[in-house]
This record gives structure tokens, sequence and C-alpha cells, in this order.
């Protein structure tokens, strides 16, 4: 359907997009998944053929963009992110001009108009003045636009923003149901939103496809290197040949702990082996106290941070940091638990950013909280998965 | 093109845009045309015409200020150029909606000479030949408001910026006959203006070697050309300079000359502008 081949878009030096290749295919639902300035907008653009790339070139069914524009373009209904109404029209106008302009044909596209305010909910509005429509109305007029004669790609800059819950829940059944039979490619830099509804993930980061797969493919393609973080009293050397031993192990990583006498310790599991209780065991015959042990399984907000991070060689447990991605109200639940658990336990860790979330998903957080809390990165996560642990468990 | 054409129209026609331009031509005409044709008695409404040039460059501005830069600020532009149309049927569709607002009170000023025939006798295709000059003058300023227009996301730079386009070409006349007509004087400022781009091509490319070569080039064809045939220079800035005159042609039509030259000229300049203004559209696509 899209064939996008080493797609670059260059503003100065600075490269908004960055040899990005890939391929959609008919009847899914992508989501363009990234965080701001990421480069999903300039690949949108490109797409619809807003702009032009400066290499790479994009085949929109067998029609090359830039050389057969209107060929192309007729396959194509775009919202951009700020829907591109005329404030001084009403819904009604706009879609007829609409209409026109997408050279619908004429005896049909009365029907059509009424069929698609039906659809996003405007048959209400439709003699209103687009100036006088709040942004979630704006923002369905746009939408209206856009699957306006049902094009065979649907390309949606960010649909929910502006939307009030309800509204959101109705055009995310929409999009589902145009998925169907349309292609639908969207954008969103909230995870909750694109993995509950897309079928398929293209993560970008800095220009860059980071990752491309189905939801479900995407965390278990990081479940394999699940791991475990630790601080024992041990010295580094020691350590390491201790835990290196230990079957099941993919790889193993100790540093100098920023406690006295002690290092910090993160082993890669393979697989999903949990090596929790052997490490126990290991470390009583070793007569090594541990201070510390929490297991970190991958959500899909880790996946994310992950490929999107800046600088990649930083550790993964570093990673857990303020995100606010995932259902809203889960979010404050977990964050009261972090609160109450703060409050009994004295702690004098201020720091509460933690995305409480990543803990509520992982569910099974064991975290031996040891008091102290001078890593900060890893102890946010801590405090997290232990307020999760005493005081929010779903 | 049609739908665009359609929707500018109205789009004129329901806000008030559209009718201060026509108000405002409406009424310095009627004014000019009651003094002058009803007051004084003469009976040459083409008169009139000459007499709201100055005023139409006013009002030309005030139409097309937000054609199209508008379009860029409000970000519709993105709806027409992801839409299966070409750049070219999106300005063309513009350009005609604005001819044709244009073209309403031309019309209602057709009917004035009709008017004036009850009370003399009036030469009507004079009259009538005079008003399509004016009309297509007008065009190829509303061509220049449009390309204007689409350089800019603000309404108000683009209309001053109209305005001084148009302004500067209604004064180059009298500006041309300030320079100096001999040959060596033309020669002078010929060498200067190279002069001038080389500097500009040096701050384009950034190169010295370029604009060195463009320099010692264009100097020295300049003074080749002075040496062989002095005489082509005499009176050069005033040729080349009469071409920006746009109201030149029109005195013909107003005298009643058939100008076709005048014509050719006017829809050349349209056409100028309209290439122009699409290739500034493709060329944002390009930045």
């Amino acid at each position: 359907m899209i064939e996008v081949t080493h797609l670059t878009k260059r503003y100065g030096s600075n490269a908004a997009v960055d040899d990005l290749s890939f391929t959609v295919e008919k009847g899914q639902i992508y989501g363009f998944l990234g965080p701001n300035g990421a480069g999903k907008t300039t690949t949108m653009n490109i797409l619809t053929g807003y702009i032009a790339p400066s290499a790479g070139e994009v085949v929109i069914d067998g029609h090359n963009i830039l050389e057969e524009p209107e060929e192309a373009r007729k396959c194509i209904g775009y919202l951009p992110e700020i829907p591109p109404v005329y404030p001084e029209m009403t819904v009604l106008e706009y879609l007829q001009f609409a209409a026109e302009l997408k050279k619908l044909p004429k005896k049909e596209s009365a029907a059509m108009i009424e069929e698609v305010m039906q659809t996003t909910g405007l048959t209400q509005m439709q003699n209103r003045l687009i100036r006088n429509l709040s942004k979630g109305y704006r923002q369905r007029t746009g939408l209206a636009q856009a699957i306006l004669g049902y094009p065979d790609i649907i390309i949606l800059d960010e649909p929910m923003v502006g939307l009030d819950p309800k509204q959101i829940i109705e055009i995310r059944e929409l999009i589902k149901s145009l998925g169907q039979k349309h292609t639908v490619i969207l954008s969103s830099h909230i995870l909750s939103e694109i993995s509950a509804i897309c079928d398929h993930i293209m993560i970008i980061a800095h220009g860059k496809l980071v990752a491309s797969d189905t939801p479900e493919n995407l965390t278990k393609l990081m479940r394999g290197s699940g791991s475990l973080e630790l601080t024992v009293a041990a010295k580094v050397a020691d350590a390491r040949k201790m835990f290196g031993a230990l079957p099941g192990v993919q790889s193993i990583s100790v540093k100098n702990s920023t406690e006295e006498n002690a290092c910090d310790v993160m082993i890669k599991t393979e697989g999903d082996h949990d090596l929790r209780e052997k490490i126990f065991y290991l470390c009583v015959e070793q007569d090594t106290p541990i201070l510390r042990m929490q297991h970190t399984h991958v959500s899909l907000e880790d996946v994310f941070l992950e490929l999107t991070e800046d600088h990649p060689q930083a550790s993964p447990a570093k990673k857990k940091r303020k995100f606010g991605f995932g259902g809203k109200a889960k979010q404050e639940k977990a964050a009261d638990s972090e609160n109450s658990t703060q409050e009994e336990s004295g702690e004098t860790n201020t720091d509460y950013e933690t995305d409480a979330f990543t803990g509520a998903a992982q569910g099974m957080g064991a975290a031996e909280e040891n008091g102290s809390s001078e890593a900060d990165a890893v102890d946010r996560v801590s405090v997290g998965a232990e307020g999760q642990e005493s005081g929010g468990k779903e | 093109m049609i739908a665009i054409y359609k929707k500018e129209v109205k789009g004129f026609l329901t806000s008030m845009i559209g009718y201060v331009f026509m108000a405002f031509l409406l009424v310095v005409t009627g004014i000019y045309f009651t003094y002058y044709n009803l007051s004084v008695g003469w009976p040459k409404f083409a008169y009139v015409l000459s007499c709201i040039l100055f005023v139409f460059m006013i009002a030309v501005p005030i139409l097309t200020m937000r054609v199209l830069s508008e379009e860029q600020k409000q970000k519709t532009d993105q709806m027409l150029l992801t839409a299966p149309v070409s750049v070219t049927e999106i300005v063309v569709g513009k350009y005609l909606a604005l001819a044709t607002i244009f073209l309403i009170p031309m019309l209602i000023m057709a009917l004035y000479p009709l008017v004036l025939s009850q009370f003399g006798t009036i030469y009507f295709s004079e009259t009538y030949t005079a008003m399509f000059g004016f009309f297509l003058m007008g065009c190829s300023f509303l061509a220049i408001g449009l390309f204007v227009s689409s350089l800019t996301e603000s309404q108000v730079i683009a209309a001053v910026l109209t305005f001084l386009i148009l302004f500067v070409c209604y004064v180059i006349d009298g500006v041309s006959s300030l320079l100096p007509e001999t040959a060596f004087g033309s020669f002078v400022i010929v060498i200067a203006l190279i002069a001038l781009a080389a500097a500009l091509v040096y701050n384009i490319v950034k190169s010295t070697l370029v604009s060195v070569l463009c320099l010692v080039i264009g100097e020295a064809a300049a003074v080749i050309v002075y040496v062989i045939n002095s005489t082509l220079y005499e009176g050069l800035m005033q040729d080349v300079l009469s071409v920006f005159d746009l109201s030149d042609h029109f005195s013909n039509f107003y005298s009643g000359i058939f100008d076709v030259t005048g014509i050719v000229y006017y829809l050349s300049v349209i056409g100028v502008f309209l290439y122009l203004t699409v290739e500034t559209i493709q060329k944002r696509r390009w930045s």
C-alpha cells in the first residue's frame, strides 16, 4: 500500500527524518510512536505530499507522491496536527468544500457527508460556524474531512488531542472500525492510545525507525532481556564470579555501589527465568548479605523508553524516569499508594516522579528496599515498586 | 480548481473583505463620476478611471492580502496541498476568484456611460476600450497581490508590500526620467549594477572565485559593448524601467486605442506572477 524507502528530510544541518524505510500493508492500523520532535509529523507530511523529502521516495498504491501527486493523494485522507478548517465556514459548507476538493461524485457526496457527520457526531453542529466550535469539535470536523470519501489510506496526526475521554473512546472505536477496511496510520506520543488501537507499532526516535512490530511482539522482544538488579555486600570481583556462574544468566554487569563495601549487580536473564530464589540461596551459601534485589519486567513503556533514549549505552535501570504514559486513573491510583507508603515508611526520599504505572504494570516487582536513597534513578524505581506492593495491589 | 474558485468567491461574499473592496472602489468612482461627468459635464468616463488609479492601488492589497497568507497561517494550506489538486489549480482558482470580485464593480461601472448617454453623445467604443484596459491592468495588479500574499504569513506585510510594489511601478516613470539618458551615464549605471549583482552572487554562493568571475566577465562584456557600439546605451535605463511601468499601457487604452501589445503585456504580467506564485508554494515544500 505504502512503500517508503530511505526517506530523509533535512532542515539545514538537522535531519528531522533520517533514512526511514518501511512498508505499510492494507487493512491494518499503524501507529507512529515517538517523543516530541522525533519526526512523526514530518514523516506524515511527506507521506501526504505536503512537503517533499530531501532524499528517498514514497510510493502510494503504485504512485510516486512526487511524480504522480494527484493520483497518490486521491488514496489519502489526511488530518494534520492542527485541523485545517476554515473558521468562516459552517461544518456542512466545509465538508461540501472538502468533497468537491476531493472530486467526489456529486450525486453521492451529499449522502457521504451525512454519513461522515453521523459517524463523527457532527450532525447537531452542521450549521454552526467552525469559528464557534470547541477544540474537540474542530478536531472532529478535521477528522470528518479526512475520512470523507473513505480513501484507502487514512493518515491521522495526533487525532486524540483536545478530545474529552468520552470522545476519545468514540474516536478510538471509529478508527478501529475504519481499520477493518482501510489502512490507518496514526501518530501519538501517548502509548496507551497507540497500544489500544494499533495492529502495528512503529517507534520513531530522532528521525529513525527504531522498532516496528506488533505491540505483543515488542514486549516479547524485550522480555528476553528481563533483568534483576541487586545490591550485595561483596567486592566487585567476587560478585562477578559468584553470579556469573549461575545458570540462566545472559549477561552481567557489576559496579561499585554508592554504598560502602557493596556493589550493584545487573543480571540479564535468559527468557523468563526467575533467578531470585537461586540467588537468595547462593548468597546464603556464600555468606553475602543481599541489601536489595529487584526484578524488572519490561512493559511497553520500557521498550519505548529504551528505544527512544538519547544515550543508548546507559543502563536500562536508569531509564525508569518520569513518563506520563498509561491510563491516567491508574497512574493516580498508583501514585496515591506511593504516597501512603511514603508516609508509613517515613522515607526521606523526596523525588516522587517515579513512573508508578510501570510499577503497576510490572505487577510482581519484588523489591527489597534497603533504606538508603542515594542512587536516585534506581531508588525511585524501588520506591515506586515498593509502594505498589504494599499499597497498590490491584 | 472549480471547488477552490467557488469557495473563494463565496468567502469574499460572506466576509467583509469583498464588500469593502467593492464599496471602496465604487464610492471613489462615484465621487469622481459625479464631479467630472455629472457636475462639470465632461463626457469622458475614462478620465474618471485614470483618476481612481491611485486609489485602486490602495484597494488591491485589501483584496489580495489574505488570499494565500491566511491559508498558511491557519494551516489550511495543508488541506489544499494534500488534496488531489495541483498547485497550479489552487493558484489559478484563487486568482480567478479575485478577478471575479474585481469584475463585479467593473460591471457596475459599465453602467455609468449608459447613464451619461442620456445627457449627450458618448463614444461607447472608446469608453469601453478604456474600461477593458483598466480591467486588464487591475488583473495584473491582482496577480502581483496574489504573489506577494504567497510570500508571507502576515496579512499586514502582504498588504504593505503589495502597495509598495504597485507604488514603485506607478512612480517608476518619474524616476526613470531623473536617470541620465546619455550613453556614458547608462554605462556607469550598468557597471555599478553588475558589481552589485556580483556582490549578491557572493552572498548566495559564498564563493569568492565565482563572484569575481561573474564580476570580471560582466564588466568586460559591458565595456566591450560600450567600446563597439556605445549608442546601445542611450536611454537604456529608461527602456528597461518602462517594462515595470504597469500603468503605461493603460494610457493607450485611455485614449481609446485598442492596444494589442498592451493586452499581451498585461497577460504576460499575470502569467509571470501566477507562475512565480506556484513556484513559491512549491519551493516552500522543498525547503
